[in-house]
């Protein structure tokens, strides 16, 4: 365990440094610099700003200064925000994204696996139907219709919610509604389908002819099973809802990291680009961990040892 | 058996721990400070005007600013030696008086006695001295830092060839400023009153070269200051109360909110959320049009919209075949029934609402260059590519693209124009929608056959215009060149008569018009709403609409 | 040594003829597919659905005797009505015509997006699940990094390479820049679905009688994870049909005047503000029936396909 962790550990830091070093090199292969405009910007303003940023260096010093800098923990100056580095962005802007995910997903791990092995049970009964129904309007309305239609009919009519913009919990509500009806739908369907196959499977039957009642059976040993494909998305949904949404964070106009990480594109902000990539590969390397070590706990086939190979 | 449960409970506990935590620190710089609720002035009888800035200032140091971002909150904050009335008209601003030499080269400021930072300070020449040297600091590379090559030696100094001291302002004493030009600017006192041009507190920025990063350490000389700077959300000001004209001031603070979605920030303002807002979604602007509604205003701007067309590329070498573009194209409709926000159609490079030597404006005294004529756009084009040896089929054949930037806007304008030349001329020209750096760095390759730009003005001038098509001017990008128009552009820029040189610039602009290096679409507006209860909010053609002197009669 | 005569035989009944005879036919794996999918209704109202999208898709755009590009300004945001049948759009275009016009792109980047996801991400999860804890972990490593990449810097990266000027983002570009990492999740979950399935007993079964890996994964494992996989599937054309809406924002989706179901729902959304709500309507309600259609079809596949359900 502890050997397989401390491998999982260093293959981690190669994987994060690869990720580093084709986005950096990825970053300055495409058109575009953070200082191109449209406008009457003379050679010589735009030579200071390059100057000033380090760009006028060839591009392996600035990679080997950007890795020195990394290891230290300094994600450097953004290239477009005089006011604040990179590192003040992601304090700022991971939190505002990391909460609005958290309550995402807490409403979708409540609903959407519960959902799922109703829908399961009742297999062609009506609670599959409208599990059904809720899980398709989950994933087939867009969510920038959804986060409008929610401002344009729900926001406007309901007073103590806001129209949009941030603060307080209420403004959280919306917004992580519209956020979670994805994986609450994701996790729903995955649900009921391998709830589906779980149920057809000997040891449930052995379990049903030894006596046990049919909650527990389906708690002890159908949930526990099916929920395995749940986990497995788990690693990709968390670190997807952690990171923020461009699309929900523009349309309610919120601070977050979702936000900075397109806009930060679109700008070519490569500090902030980096930062952010840097950050959001950091996440998911750490969630694809825990699955994984989740995954060995909840399944008892599963043994993540040396043996058997 | 038990063990293994506790140890699945365990691991469900550390994934939940990761977003409590999450949650938890979240909630720290999410509320900074017990915030007022949105309904405080009614509580405490203050006037505060709420409206959206939709986007997040790179900065609020006057020297670091970079565009309407920044710049509506700085007219608010800052004022300059000049500033503008509500006609808009240039009037002193900080400063009491001036003088200009008999070269037209050298101007002496005298400034106001009882002006102020909101510190307490008083604001000198020297701090204005600072301010302009600090801006062209080669090692703060401040954008806007070409707005002061104007000065005698700015450029050499931001360009590291000149030293600070060569540069030509010069704070005689705490009450007088000298600034000596390149060469004699008519419009010098218009630039006065950019904010590039605003001081800054000598003492402050010296002792802490961060004082803009930080409310609490911001000082401003403006009839506002800086009360609080949520980033990415709010920015707050409140009322300066050592501004000289506060009298005349009746808000108590403006509200900014930071949102850059214009439906999500149209629905706060159609839901009471705001008192005033400029950037309107486009759809909304017509039908408010459609209904007469009081609340939208329709404000002057100074900035044209046009097609850059690659005048290296055969057939687009062929004066002819542009002048067919042109002229095959239906302005009116595309004002009237696609952007729909009162545009005017061009008739030339410069808009309205700049005035000429004798007061009145440039537009009108100077007449209409280009129109649409389809008969003799048919004509152009037939002779066009006949003198270039091709055929309509030939130019089809080719597969031309017009390229833009993706917005909603710029895709209707550009499938309009595509389908009046494809239906007008019979020709097929593609459309190619590209990532707005993608498009830059395109046009400055030279690897484009037309594409979209528009061109909004820094100051209150034709030139402002007309000097972005002189030969490898740095938004030149349809490459045109023509030693005359250098000429003309050249004598208007070297003199202050205001005769030659506004003789120059109408030769200039008729050169440019019969040329076209460039299709001209319309001259932009600015369309805004503002509630009825709002006052005072007036708009000049070079600035956002002015909010300073708005009062709220609820 | 008696002699076989004629009257020693009596003719067989009906009845004992057939005693010997099978009377369930055997039944293939596909045919019982086929037929127990048949005994879904609501899968076939699925199929039928997307029978019928597919076929307006491909004739819609010829029956209303507009085109998609064709621009009236005389008929500018007009109401649904006897000539338009979905009223048309800011530039007064036919909106039936540009509906049905960009089903036909929305479907045909929808599933082959979800084609390639399918068949990458099943070889790619297959392969770690079934190889040896190194290379797996090696495998999962880079799905790591590829997922990691900024997909926008990718995706601008290759509109750059591989638009050459004039012809525009080409569905190429756009489906592969749908699909290059995309494929991960898919991936990820088939692998975990092996980790778990190859210690099964049927495995180990066929493990012990000699079977190498590349049959276990092919005759064993990806029959018994199709259930969640083909789940997985059916949410990827939905994703894939928004995704293409999302690079049109970039500038990177088709390019006007055609159309995508996305791109129309986009479109639309600005009139929603102003009470044109039928301009987002129909695209909007089209793209949830595709994705109804699509999800019972893969509910009912996914039962039809499993061979532990078979009755």
């Amino acid at each position: 365990m502890k050997k397989y962790l401390l491998k999982r550990f260093v293959m981690s830091i190669i994987t994060l440094w690869a990720i580093v070093t084709i986005t950096f090199f990825l970053m300055h292969a495409i058109p575009g610099n953070p200082f191109a405009k449209e406008g009457k910007m003379p050679p010589v303003v735009y030579e200071n700003l390059q100057k000033k940023y380090g760009l006028d260096k060839p591009l392996y010093q600035q990679y080997l200064i950007y890795l020195g800098n990394l290891v230290r923990g300094d994600f450097g100056e953004s290239m477009k925000s005089r006011v604040e580095t990179v590192n003040d962005m992601i304090e700022r802007g991971f939190p505002v994204s990391a909460r609005l995910g958290a309550q995402a997903l807490v409403f979708a791990l409540i609903f959407g696996p519960a959902l799922g092995a109703m829908a399961a049970l009742y297999q062609n009964k009506m609670p599959d139907y409208i599990s059904m129904i809720v899980a398709i309007i989950g994933i087939s309305v867009p969510s920038f219709v959804m986060g409008t239609f929610l401002i344009q009919f729900v926001a406007k009519n309901v007073s103590f919610l806001p129209i949009g913009g941030w603060g307080e919990f209420k403004h959280t509500i919306l917004p992580s509604f519209a956020l979670g009806l994805m994986p609450l739908a994701t996790m729903a369907r995955l649900m009921r389908s391998s709830m589906l196959e779980v149920l057809n499977q000997d040891y449930i039957k052995t379990a049903k002819s030894k006596g046990l009642t049919k909650f527990a059976v389906i708690m002890k040993h159908a949930v526990r099973n099916a929920i395995l494909p749940v986990v497995s998305v788990l690693g990709i949904t968390i670190s997807n809802l952690l990171v923020g949404s461009f699309v929900i964070e523009k349309i309610f106009g919120i601070p977050g990291l979702g936000m900075f990480f397109v806009k930060s594109i679109g700008n070519r902000d490569y500090t902030l680009i980096m930062g952010t990539t840097v950050f959001y590969a950091l996440i998911l390397v750490l969630m694809l961990l825990l699955v994984d070590i989740t995954y060995m706990l909840v399944d008892p086939r599963i043994r993540l040892t040396e043996e058997g190979h | 058996m038990k063990s293994k449960k506790l140890l699945i409970l365990l691991s469900l506990l550390l994934v939940v721990s990761v977003f409590v935590s999450a949650c938890s620190s979240g909630e720290e710089p999410t509320t900074p400070e017990p915030e007022e609720p949105t309904t405080g002035e009614e509580q405490t009888g203050e006037k505060i005007l709420r409206t959206n800035n939709s986007s997040e200032p790179g900065s609020l140091d006057p020297a670091l600013a970079q565009g309407t971002h920044e710049s509506w909150i700085l007219n608010n904050l800052f004022e300059g030696l000049m500033k503008h009335d509500s006609t808009g008209q240039i009037v002193p601003g900080m400063a009491k008086e001036y003088t200009l030499s008999e070269d037209d080269l050298t101007y002496t400021f005298t400034l106001k006695d009882d002006i102020k930072w909101s510190n307490g300070d008083p604001v000198t020449a020297q701090d204005f001295e600072f301010a302009w040297k600090r801006a062209l600091d080669p090692e703060l590379a401040a954008d806007y830092a070409y707005q002061l090559y104007y000065i005698k030696g700015a450029e050499a100094y931001n360009s590291g060839e000149g030293t600070v001291d060569d540069v030509a302002v010069k704070a005689l004493d705490d009450k007088t400023l000298e600034v000596t030009l390149e060469s004699p600017t008519a419009y010098f006192l218009d630039l006065c009153a950019f904010y590039t041009y605003y001081p800054v507190n000598k003492a402050v920025a010296e002792a802490n070269p961060d004082w803009a990063k930080d409310p609490s350490t911001y000082v401003s000389n403006g009839p506002f200051t800086l009360e609080s700077w949520e980033h990415n959300a709010k920015i707050k000001l409140a009322k300066n109360e050592n501004y000289y004209d506060k009298d005349n001031i009746k808000l108590d603070g403006i509200d900014f909110d930071i949102i850059e979605d214009e439906n999500t920030a149209w629905q706060k303002y159609e839901g009471g959320e705001y008192d005033i807002l400029v950037t309107l979604p486009q759809a909304v602007v017509a039908q408010l049009k459609a209904e007469n509604n009081p609340e939208l205003q329709i404000g002057a701007d100074v900035g044209t919209y046009y097609f850059n067309l690659n005048n290296e590329k055969k057939p687009f070498n062929n004066k002819k075949v542009r002048q067919a573009l042109v002229y095959a194209l239906d302005r009116q409709t595309i004002v009237d029934k696609i952007a729909q926000g009162g545009q005017i159609p061009a008739t030339g490079i410069v808009p309205p609402g700049l005035l000429d030597e004798n007061g009145e404006d440039y537009r009108a005294t100077t007449g209409d260059f280009i129109g649409y004529d389809l008969e003799k756009a048919k004509t152009l084009l037939a002779e066009g590519l006949a003198e270039e040896g091709m055929t309509v089929e030939d130019f089809n054949a080719q597969g031309f693209v017009l390229l833009y930037n993706t917005s909603e806007a710029h895709k209707k304008i550009a499938q309009a124009a595509q389908e009046m030349w494809r239906t007008n001329l019979g020709i097929e020209i593609g459309l190619e929608n590209v990532e707005f750096q993608v498009k830059l760095d395109r046009e400055k390759a030279g690897d484009y056959d037309i594409s979209r730009a528009g061109w909004i003005g820094d100051y209150s001038d034709p030139m402002t215009m007309l000097d972005l098509f002189y030969t490898d001017g740095p938004f030149n990008d349809a490459g045109y060149s023509n030693p005359e128009y250098d000429r003309l552009i050249d004598i208007a820029k070297s003199t202050a008569d205001q005769k030659i040189r506004f003789d120059a610039m109408r030769e200039a602009e008729a050169i440019l018009m019969e040329d076209v290096p460039i299709v001209p679409v319309y001259f932009y507006t600015q369309p805004y709403a503002v509630k009825p209860y709002v006052t005072g909010v007036y708009k000049i053609p070079i600035q956002y609409p002015t909010i300073t002197y708005a009062d709220i009669n609820k | 040594m008696t002699e076989l005569t004629k009257e020693m035989f009596e003719r067989a009944s009906e009845e004992q003829r057939n005693a010997e005879k099978i009377r369930r036919p055997s039944i293939k794996y596909w045919p019982d597919v086929w037929r127990r999918l048949k005994q879904n209704k609501l899968a076939m109202v699925g199929l039928v659905l997307i029978i019928l999208i597919t076929v307006m898709a491909i004739a819609g755009p010829m029956i209303s005797g507009y085109t998609y590009y064709e621009q009236d300004y005389s008929n500018i945001n007009v109401k649904p009505n006897s000539d338009f049948w979905f009223g048309t759009d800011e530039l007064g275009r036919d909106l039936f015509t540009r509906t049905w016009y960009g089903a036909r792109y929305s479907l045909l980047i929808g599933i082959l997006a979800a084609a390639i996801d399918f068949t990458v991400g099943i070889l790619y999860g297959g392969i770690a699940g079934v190889s040896s804890r190194r290379v797996d972990s090696i495998m999962m490593r880079i799905a790591e990094v590829i997922y990691s990449i900024p997909y926008l810097l990718v995706v601008i990266l290759m509109s750059v390479v591989f638009s050459s000027q004039g012809s525009g983002t080409s569905l190429f570009v756009i489906i592969l820049a749908m699909t290059i990492t995309d494929w991960v999740p898919m991936a990820i979950l088939v692998r975990g679905q092996v980790l778990q399935l190859k210690e099964a007993e049927y495995s180990l079964a066929s493990e012990s009688l000699g079977a190498d890996q590349g049959w276990i994964l092919r005759k064993h494992i990806i029959p018994n994870t199709l259930g969640p996989i083909l789940v997985n599937v059916t949410l990827t054309i939905p994703r894939a049909i928004f995704a293409e809406a999302t690079l049109g924002f970039l500038g990177l989706g088709l390019q006007a005047p055609k159309s995508s179901l996305g791109s129309l729902a986009n479109d639309g959304l600005a009139g929603m503000a102003v009470g044109l709500t039928y301009q987002i309507i129909f695209p909007a309600l089209l793209i949830s029936l595709i994705m109804f259609s699509f999800n019972v079809l893969g509910d009912g596949l996914r039962d039809a396909l499993d061979p532990r359900l078979r009755k």
